[in-house]
């Protein structure tokens, strides 16, 4: 099948690739951009490994084709720290062992960013909610939880 | 040493710094299964069998290999014959043969240039079945007139006459049961179910196989142990072994399910076929489900004797579990576990490992034990009520104490119990009210631990800074773990050790991170071998200041004169020892190899409090509380994350999680909406409490902690159940299908 | 002479003994004996089985040295996840 030619921002960088109009979004920042910290779990939408945010919204990555980005903003964990500084999520993730074999991570903070962008202050059961559709197997899910809200009130306080 | 007498000397142990792979998993920098390319790499797909049961009749290739790209096919032809035992097990699953044994199971292998193309050959391979009836339901195996999934299969542990599909037979146990019986007041007996579950790791296998025509290979892959997945593979493509170099990915969750082979060896297969190039293998979740191991399913028939005081007087338990179209369902060990908390004059356990049509099954979080404690600790609790019994108060009357004969033979070393039965007590969930339509469960839990074979070398570099290689995959913070005893016993901080996990050339046969081993065995041997390096420091500064080395003591990363007798010597660094290391010998270093012993067993105990909805039939999980044994936490923060991963995929067992086969026997749930693991909104925070009774086998005390937390949800979630509605659940999963059904038969 | 207890649905090897007495210092001498004097615990023992001594469950250690003052099983072999 040939391919299609797709220029598009990554993490604030133009960027520009060939994709098989059959690739994922997932695909292609695998791929075809190296950028291989989201990851694929499932491949049907399901587990949310593979979230990014696509002009500001959250999707899964796996559920989006490649070509369908052109002349969009994508934002993945690649572009979460700014240089050597990382977001507080990432800080408070170290720091609350939120994690363990680290698969669903990039997922999980892509995902709690957003949430946190559009709502600094989140319930507890709000974040449950929000982060429900980005699975983990190793935490339980509980150190995640007391990670965001943590990095949520540090970030209240900065603001 | 004493337990006050170590506590007052640590220093690192016990604390809760950073993990040393933090930063590398939070940027998206950490390289998975699936994360690796080379130059030439070719993709792979794998044909699969749509059938449960079918005879192999023609395979035809040629077509997919004419497609412009594609750069091998390979099928069982392409394999060595002649193999024996587990390894033709393993071969047979890895590729079928004369017959399909279950829904997915392999078939033919196409590697291509892209993934897309090699999908798409894959569709073109022709593959001509005779389709043959199945079984996938132990029950139903069983059977004497059950189809036969392989004729000769069974051990010798079967006696003439079983039905065919039995593959082993086991009874053990001790006293006299029909005496003990007679003893009881109440005797009860009752059949439970459980189906099997996926360890359901959120990272699918992905491997990259590369294997010259030379027989030199490498491979990088997603595995709990590399080793295994080097002797396997060398065993199922007749490889020598150190031919073979295995690097280990980080990976991406595994709970047993990567402590062997699935598709790595028709990597290397292809590469052969293709001239050499690398080619990556990446399942789909679809294949990771039909085709990698899931657990057994169990049907369970248990029968228990209680005086009125609550005393147990005698216990049977006769189990049942298919583990796919192989031998290895872990009936033994969910029989050893049983019964294990509680002390029992008479006990007789009967076991059947019986083969059906599904994948073979794989290891999954103290295997076994979930399933044999669904039984027990559920009929346990069911005569506590119709004793009027206090299920606490039961369970602390018959616990096994150090020195106690177990249920499984052999007498308990060093256990916690009943320190961990009093910590569930003494907990504030356990006063916490309770309003209508909710029940409070409780539930032990018990697992063996594993040490194993250990191969662990360290040196210290010439800034005095320590290196640390281990053979054990860190899963959930084992190279912090394993840096915080080294940091520990060489007097350096944390910060100044690095833990690397190797590749099977660097060094010697490792096990698996499995049997919660990995901060027991790998941390154990790390400790070793920096006891070596710390002596032939201690030598070093011995040399230096003319004195003998036994003169010489090693305390806050320096050596000192052991004595005034010793001489007047400053404390000589670790720092000013590396130094000049070259100048005084070469390079320090110390190295430890071993099956390693002392080994401690961890028991828990875990209090849910539920509200089930009458309407529904849906079960809420209002608070959870784990309660263990670990011995010693030495990075606390990982060990309750040890308990509440292993808390949730016991809560996703006993609730929701299942294998649902078709009458064709086609799994209908590969995907993880249909097969639906615990999610964050259906959880409460999980309460923990790290008991800590000293295991004496190890340098500071450590107990394997990863694998007991998944066994008692499901007792303790039956048990809650009925408290709240009065229904007892004896089938697993129990959905809220299934619970309404049992509420709407109760109220008739 | 040490004592090794079987599960007992070996006891069909060795005359309806569940408990069996060999001449032996070492976890291999006890395995030899055990064979040698009940050639049908010889497919069992090699499929693998794990020791316990004195309640330590052993995989591999044969070797290890033991005497009459020991407790010994023979158990099924010790896997994990």
């Amino acid at each position: 099948m040939s391919k299609i030619h797709v220029q598009t921002i990554v993490n604030r960088d133009p960027v520009e690739f060939l994709a098989d109009p059959r690739e994922t979004l997932l695909d292609c920042l695998r791929d075809h951009l190296g950028l291989t910290g989201s990851k694929e779990g499932c491949g049907t939408g399901d587990c949310g490994a593979c979230s990014v945010t696509v002009d500001g919204t959250l999707i899964s990555s796996c559920l989006m084709l490649g070509v369908e980005a052109g002349g969009k903003s994508i934002e993945t964990i690649e572009g979460m720290a700014q240089g050597e500084d990382l977001h507080p999520l990432q800080r408070k993730f170290i720091e609350h062992a939120a994690f363990q074999c680290g698969y669903c991570t990039p997922g999980i903070l892509v995902a709690a960013k957003n949430l946190l962008e559009k709502n600094p202050s989140p319930t507890e059961t709000e974040v449950r909610y929000w982060l429900a559709g980005n699975l983990c197997r190793c935490t339980g899910y509980d150190k995640i939880i007391r990670a965001v809200m943590d990095a949520a009130e540090e970030m209240r306080g900065a603001a | 040493m004493a337990k006050d007498d170590l506590s007052t000397h640590l220093k690192y142990v016990g604390t809760r710094p950073d993990r040393p792979d933090g930063l590398d998993k939070v940027t998206g920098r950490a390289r998975y299964g699936a994360d690796i390319a080379a130059a030439g790499m070719l993709h792979a797909a794998v044909v699969r069998s749509p059938h449960a049961h079918a005879r192999i009749i023609k395979i035809d290739t040629s077509k997919a290999e004419a497609v412009a790209g594609v750069k091998a096919v390979v099928t069982r032809a392409d394999f060595p014959t002649g193999l024996t035992g587990e390894d033709w097990n393993l071969q047979e699953n890895t590729m079928a043969g004369d017959k399909a044994l279950y829904d997915g199971h392999a078939v033919a292998a196409v590697a291509a240039t892209t993934s897309l193309l090699a999908k798409e050959a894959a569709e073109l391979v022709e593959v001509e079945y005779e389709i043959l009836p199945h079984v996938t339901d132990v029950d139903e195996a069983i059977k004497p007139d059950a189809p036969v999934i392989r004729e000769g299969a069974a051990d010798a542990s079967v006696p003439e006459g079983m039905p065919a599909n039995v593959v082993k037979y086991m009874e053990f146990g001790h006293g006299d049961i029909e005496a003990g019986f007679a003893e009881a007041d109440l005797v009860m007996e009752n059949t439970y179910k459980t189906e099997a579950t996926h360890q359901g790791y959120i990272e699918p296998q992905a491997c990259m196989g590369q294997l010259g025509k030379d027989g030199k290979g490498e491979m990088w892959v997603s595995t709990q142990g590399h080793w295994y997945i080097r002797k396997m593979s060398a065993a199922v493509l007749g490889l020598e072994a150190s031919q073979l170099r295995v690097t280990p990915s980080e990976i991406g969750g595994g709970f047993g399910g990567k402590t062997t082979i699935f598709m790595e060896p028709l990597s290397l297969a292809l590469s052969k076929k293709a001239g050499g190039r690398p080619v990556k293998i990446v399942m789909s979740r679809a294949e990771v489900l039909r085709a990698t191991g899931p657990t057994a399913s169990a049907s369970m028939d248990v029968k228990i004797g209680m005086k009125k005081d609550g005393t147990l007087t005698a216990a049977r338990a006769e189990f049942r579990m298919q583990g796919g179209a192989f031998p290895g369902a872990p009936v033994d060990m969910a029989l050893y576990c049983a019964f294990a908390a509680y002390k029992l004059p008479n006990v007789e356990h009967i076991g059947y490992d019986v083969l059906a049509n599904r994948p073979k099954c794989a290891a999954y979080r103290a295997p076994g034990s979930p399933m044999g404690a669904f039984a027990a600790e559920s009929l346990l609790d069911e005569m506590c009520h119709k004793l009027g019994l206090d299920p606490l108060e039961v369970r602390k009357k018959n616990a096994v104490r150090e020195g106690d004969k177990s249920s499984y033979g052999p007498k308990f070393g060093s256990i916690g119990l009943i320190e961990t039965l009093d910590a569930l007590e003494n907990h504030p969930n356990m006063q916490a009210p309770l309003g209508p339509n909710q029940g409070r469960g409780i539930a032990t839990g018990y697992w063996f631990n594993h040490g194993g074979e250990t191969s662990v070398s360290m040196a210290i570099s010439e800034d005095g800074t320590a290196q640390v290689s281990v053979g054990t995959p860190d899963i959930g913070g084992s190279r912090a773990s394993i840096a915080l005893m080294t940091a520990e016993a060489l007097g350096i901080p944390y910060e100044n050790v690095r833990v690397n996990v190797v590749e099977t050339g660097a060094l010697g046969v490792n096990e698996p991170t499995h049997g919660s081993r990995a901060t027991f065995a790998s941390g154990k041997a790390a400790v070793e071998s920096t006891n070596q390096a710390i002596a032939e420091m201690c030598r070093r500064a011995a040399a230096e200041w003319g004195i003998a080395p036994e003169a010489v003591e090693w305390r806050d990363g320096a050596a000192h004169p052991a004595g005034p007798n010793a001489g007047d010597f400053p404390p000589m660094s670790i720092q000013e020892i590396a130094v000049k290391m070259g100048e005084t010998g070469g390079p320090i270093s110390g190295h430890h190899e071993g099956n390693l012993d002392g080994v401690g067993a961890s028991f828990g105990a875990h209090a849910v409090d539920v509200e089930v909805d009458p309407e529904t039939g849906r079960t809420t999980i209002l608070r959870y509380l784990v309660v263990q044994d670990a011995g010693r936490a030495i990075h606390p923060a990982y060990v309750e994350g040890q308990y509440q991963g292993g808390a949730v995929q016991g809560i996703g067992w006993a609730l929701n999680e299942e294998y649902i086969y078709d009458d064709k026997g086609r799994l209908q749930n590969p995907v993880f909406l249909d097969y639906r693991i615990p999610v964050a909104s259906d959880l409460p925070m999980i309460d923990t409490v790290i008991v800590e009774v000293p295991n004496p086998g190890h340098p500071y005390g450590v107990r394997g902690v990863g694998e007991t937390g998944i066994t008692p949800p499901l007792p303790a979630l039956a048990n809650a159940i009925q408290n709240a509605v009065g229904v007892r659940m004896r089938d697993l999963p129990m959905s809220p299908v299934k619970v309404l059904a049992a509420i709407k038969a109760q109220n008739g | 002479m040490v004592k090794v207890n079987l599960w007992s649905s070996l006891r069909r090897f060795t005359e309806g003994k569940t408990e069996v007495e060999v001449e032996a210092t070492t976890v291999k001498e006890m395995l030899d004996g055990l064979k040698a004097a009940h050639p049908g615990l010889g497919p069992i023992l090699d499929a693998g089985i794990s020791v316990a001594i004195d309640g330590e469950v052993l995989n591999g250690n044969l070797h290890k040295a033991i005497s009459s003052e020991n407790e010994i099983f023979i158990l099924q072999r010790m896997k994990g996840g």
